[in-house]
Parts: C-alpha cells; structure tokens; sequence
C-alpha cells in the first residue's frame, strides 16, 4: 500500500504532460491536398475580434503579424465548426472536407 | 436518370442509424450517406449512451455491442479553485439487464458497429459520401447531391440527421447559422490506465462505470464543467463550454482542458495515464427555443441538427437522437403508404416527438439555458462560498462548536446576498429536475 505522506509510489506519478501539437499528433488525419476552409481574407484584415484565434481547440488559425494575414492550418482541424459559429462576419466557409479526408477517431 | 429511394439519410450517428434500421426492417429502400472514412470516424461524445430506445430496436444488444461499462456510480461534484463538494451514488441494481440503460461508448466504435446493424437489416451505406445539397422540384426535396461522380440520388424523403455542425439544415432554409450562446464546445481526451486500476481507483467490479461531473470552478470560474466517464481501460476526461464564453473571454479551449486537468481532485484521478486521442465537438445546447423548424416538403430534421439535446443536469443527445431517428422513419413508413411527402404529412413526426419525452423533456427544461447564463455566480461565487463553509466547518480547533457556528453564519451572510441565493435555488430548480 501506498502512503500519501510518503511520496508518490511507482505508477502513481502524475498524468503525463503534452503539448497541443503533441496531442494532435495522436490524432489520426487523412490530409487532403487542398484547404476545407476557406477565409473571405478583406473582412478578416477588417476584423478587430479576431475570435477564430480564440475559439479553435486545435489552433488552427494564426496571426501573421509580417504578411499581415490569418493562415490556416486546415491538417489538424478536428472538424468542430466553433469557427464558424464565432466568427461574426461569416468570413470562414466552413466545407465539410472531401470524403473519408480529415480527422478520423479511433476511440471517438 | 438518377437513382431513387424510397428514404436517403444523411449522416449515420445515433440519430440516422436508428432511421436507416427501422426503415430497413420494415422493407424500405433506404441509403445513407456519411462523410467520414467509416461511421464514427468524425464523432465525439462525452459519453454515455441511454438506450431505452435502443433496447426496443434492437432488444439486449450489450450482449453484441462494443458499449464500454454500464453506468452504476454518478457523481456530481462541486469545485472551488482547490477543494471539492461531492454527492456520490452507487445503485447496485443497476448492474441488473437492462443496466438502466446507461452505458459509457466510445463512438468510433460504437457508431460503426450500430451502422453495421443497419446494413445487416438491409440498408445500403455510404461511406466516404459528403453531401454538399439538395436537388429541388418547386421548393420540395426530392434528394441530394453527393460530392462524387454521378452524386445525384432521388428519394421520397430526406432524413437529415447530419449533427451540431448541421450545414445542411441552413441550406434547407430551415434555420440560420445558430447564435455562439446556443453551442457548447465539448473538448476531450482519451486517457488510457490498466483496468484493475480503474475499477480500483473509481470503485467499480464487473464492468459496472462511473459518471464523474463537476461543476463550480472546473473552468477557472467561467460558465461551463467538466466530465470524466470511466470506459473499459480508458478514461473520457473533458470539458464543456458555451462558445458565447470562450469568445467573450479570450478562453483558449486547449488551455481549459489542461486547467481541469490539474484541479488538486482531478489530477488524482488521472495519475499514471497515457494521452491516446485529442478531439472536439460541438453540442447544440439552445434548448427547446433554438429549436429550429423540423420538416419541410420532403425532408424531416433528427438528433442534433434538429438541436434535440436535454440542456439540463441530464446532459441526454444520444437518446433523443436515436428516438427522434426512430419517429421520423415510422413516419417515411407512413407517408410511403399514402404516397404523400408534403410537410402536412412529414409533421405526424412533430406529433410523435410531442407526445413522448423527447419534446416533453425539450420543454420542460426550456429555460435552463438562460437561467446557467445569467447566473454566473453558480461557477464562481457559490462554489468558492460552499467551500468555504465546509472548510470552517471541518476545520479543527480548540474553538467551542458554538463559537464555531457563530463564524459560520457570519461568514456566509456577509458575502452571498441572501435573496438572490434564494431566488437563484428557486431557478435552479428547472435545470435539476
Ligand atoms: C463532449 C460531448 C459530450 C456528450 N455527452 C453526452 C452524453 O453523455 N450522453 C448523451 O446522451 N449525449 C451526449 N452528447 C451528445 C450526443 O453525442 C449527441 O446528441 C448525439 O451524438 C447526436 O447524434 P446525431 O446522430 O444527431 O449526430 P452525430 O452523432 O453528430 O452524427 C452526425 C453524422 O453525420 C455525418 N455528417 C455530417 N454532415 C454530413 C454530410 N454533409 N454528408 C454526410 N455525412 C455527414 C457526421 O460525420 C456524423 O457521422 C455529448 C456530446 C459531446 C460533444
Ligand atoms: S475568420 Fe472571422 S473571426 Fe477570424 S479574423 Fe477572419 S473575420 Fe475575424
Ligand atoms: S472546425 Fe474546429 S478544429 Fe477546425 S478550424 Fe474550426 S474551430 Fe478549429
């Protein structure tokens, strides 16, 4: 038995650490050549919210402060569709990308 | 010519696989299309499965189903920053057949598996398949165009049952692009650790399963919980937040997960796991006044692109879209009969969902959704001050128990202002039962 005051046991160490772009890289995609996003980028240099920076889990979207621009890492988008409820201007026509491309769970 | 059937159904999640069964069963010529590699490829749910509908389809299917545990232990916790409250029940009859219908599933295997039930009952599946639109005869739907060679498929009716991220259902005209207050984001991970240490860890035997929900500060006091749910030798561990929240305050979900994940009561639980899977999903959970309109000529709405989600303590998806899937192809069987797929005839599946738990339920906790946003003091102030209480409460000392109760009541008056704690409870009550 183990005694908390002790100090941990072995196999009781803490859950392990991972960064996001780890965590993505357990994910399996099937990456398509071509975006499934598609930004409308004259309302996004307008865009003062910025809220696609916020929203996506997997931080697919990105300032680039030198071009000024969004890019869009479209590979890892897990398909949520935050993005597109949160941006206000409908600038992201959000298509569902092509058949059996894009994320694909294994446990779900 | 394109080819025809007499139902197309768009999506195979819990809510379409449920129609294309029944249909299938009853002898109807009926294909679905699912955008994803294989059935549950793209879905992600908490999740606990309630398969009261599920047990009448298709009678004692755990025997054959990959469900995960059947759910004998719930609790519901509240958090403050470093402490925890909990009410925890563990009903040992639910170990019993039918398991209280309540089973922890990992939809990647458990939507292909249900897919498959459909095609063995004789319909045909799609896979692969996107549909991007409808094909239209003077504003009624008369089938859809899939994004492939030749994508043209001609039906008496359309189930779209296509999810929260339903396109399609804007397409359709039937409603707008839903409000951020409306959509809850769901992130979650999979964490594997050994079976023995699970049941240990959880208190569990024999494939029985905890549902772990916390509330309070899960989110560093924003709006929203968290969940862990016990599968066979992995843990379901998320979060939940409305998208109105996460966007108002610069919330990165990515950094929520990881919050709760440290929680002084969460991290224990966790201890020894492995990362297997990262992934997000969005919940439609406006509640019965973000409903959007249902059926129009030739088409009907199911499961979360109809936005049939119980917003309250219930947290049930899987169950109205499996019942809402079953109503709407009685109702295809029906209107085949009468040969008649005007909107008239397709809102006997309006009828139906009335009169069952599914609109029933929708109504009855039609006001939570308003109620959880304009109390934030329910994932701050509350949990902080319940907290506190029991803190004072428990603390050991050499003070008399008098002097104790004293502090105690002083302390609580001082900071929750009473009447609104009242009229808070009051409120509350249509989100718990
Ligand atoms: C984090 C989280 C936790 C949850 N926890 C619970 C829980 O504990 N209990 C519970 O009962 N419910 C829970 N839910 C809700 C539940 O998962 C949903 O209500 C349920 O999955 C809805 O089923 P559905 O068939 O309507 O939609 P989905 O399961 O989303 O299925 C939709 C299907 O349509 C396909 N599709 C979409 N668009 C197209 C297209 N254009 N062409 C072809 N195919 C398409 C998708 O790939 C998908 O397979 C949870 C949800 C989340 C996100
Ligand atoms: S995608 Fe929308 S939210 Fe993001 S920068 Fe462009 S306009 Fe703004
Ligand atoms: S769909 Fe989700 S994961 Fe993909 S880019 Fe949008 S927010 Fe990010």
């Amino acid at each position: 038995m183990s005694n908390p005051l002790r100090g941990p046991s072995p196999g009781l160490e803490p859950l392990e650490e991972k960064t996001l772009a780890e965590k993505l890289f357990l994910v399996r995609f099937k990456v398509d050549s071509a975006s499934h996003l598609i930004l409308n980028k004259d309302l996004c240099l307008d865009c003062t919210v910025r809220a696609c920076l916020v929203i996506c889990p997997s931080e697919v979207y990105k300032w680039t402060e030198g071009r000024p621009e969004i890019t869009v890492s479209y590979e890892g988008c897990l398909e949520c569709g935050a993005c597109r409820i949160a941006c206000a201007s409908g600038a992201i026509d959000w298509r569902s990308p092509r058949g059996g491309f894009g994320v694909c769970y294994k446990f779900g | 010519m394109a080819d025809r059937f007499d139902c197309i159904i768009v999506g195979a999640g819990p809510a379409g696989c449920a129609a294309a069964y029944k249909l299938a069963s009853d002898g109807m010529s009926v294909i679905v299309f699912e955008r994803g590699e294989y059935p549950g490829s793209k879905n992600m749910s908490g999740g606990i499965l309630y398969s009261t509908i599920l047990n009448k389809l298709i009678p004692e299917f755990w025997k054959e189903a990959p469900v995960e545990r059947h759910v004998t232990r719930r609790r519901y916790s509240m958090l403050s920053k470093d402490s925890e409250a909990a009410l925890d029940v563990n009903i040992n009859a639910f170990s019993e057949p039918p398991y209280n219908n309540s089973f922890t599933v990992l939809r990647a295997k458990f939507d292909r598996w249900f897919a498959k039930k459909a095609e063995d009952a004789g319909a045909l599946i799609v896979t692969e398949a996107v549909v991007d639109g409808f094909i239209t005869d003077n504003e009624k739907i008369t089938g859809v165009k899939v994004r492939m060679e030749g994508g043209e498929v001609l039906a008496g009716a359309v189930i779209l049952a296509d999810g929260a991220n339903s396109l399609l259902s804007e397409k359709a005209g039937l409603r707008e692009k839903p409000a951020a207050k409306e959509m809850i984001l769901g992130v979650k991970e999979i964490i594997s650790l050994p079976k023995e240490v699970i049941e240990d860890r959880f208190s569990l035997e024999g494939g029985q399963g905890a549902a772990l929900e916390f509330f309070g500060q899960c989110l560093g006091g924003f709006a929203g919980q968290g969940f862990i749910y016990t599968n066979a030798d992995c843990l379901s561990v998320g979060i939940g937040c409305p998208i109105s929240v996460l966007q108002e305050n610069g919330l990165k979900p990515a950094g929520l997960i990881e919050a709760f994940k440290k929680h002084p009561s969460v991290r224990n639980l966790l201890r020894g796991g492995r990362i297997e899977e990262y992934g997000a999903h969005m919940i439609p959970e406006g509640g019965f006044s973000a409903m959007p309109e249902l059926t129009k000529d030739g088409l009907i709405l199911c499961g979360d692109a109809g936005g049939l989600v119980n917003p309250s303590l219930y947290k049930e998806g899987s169950n109205l879209a499996m019942a809402s899937g079953v109503f709407a192809a009685e109702t295809v069987i029906e209107a085949k009969k009468r040969g008649d797929f005007s909107k008239a005839a397709l809102d006997a599946y309006v009828e139906k969902l009335e009169n069952s738990f599914v609109l029933k339920d929708m109504k009855r906790f039609k006001d939570a959704p308003e109620i959880l946003r304009k109390a934030p003091e329910l994932f701050k102030e509350y949990p902080e001050e319940l907290l506190e209480l029991l803190r004072l409460h428990f603390t050991v000392s050499e003070a008399s128990k008098d002097e104790v109760h004293g502090e105690l009541r002083r302390s609580f008056k001082g900071k929750v202002p009473a009447w609104r704690l009242l009229k808070n409870l009051w409120k509350l009550r249509r989100i718990i039962s």
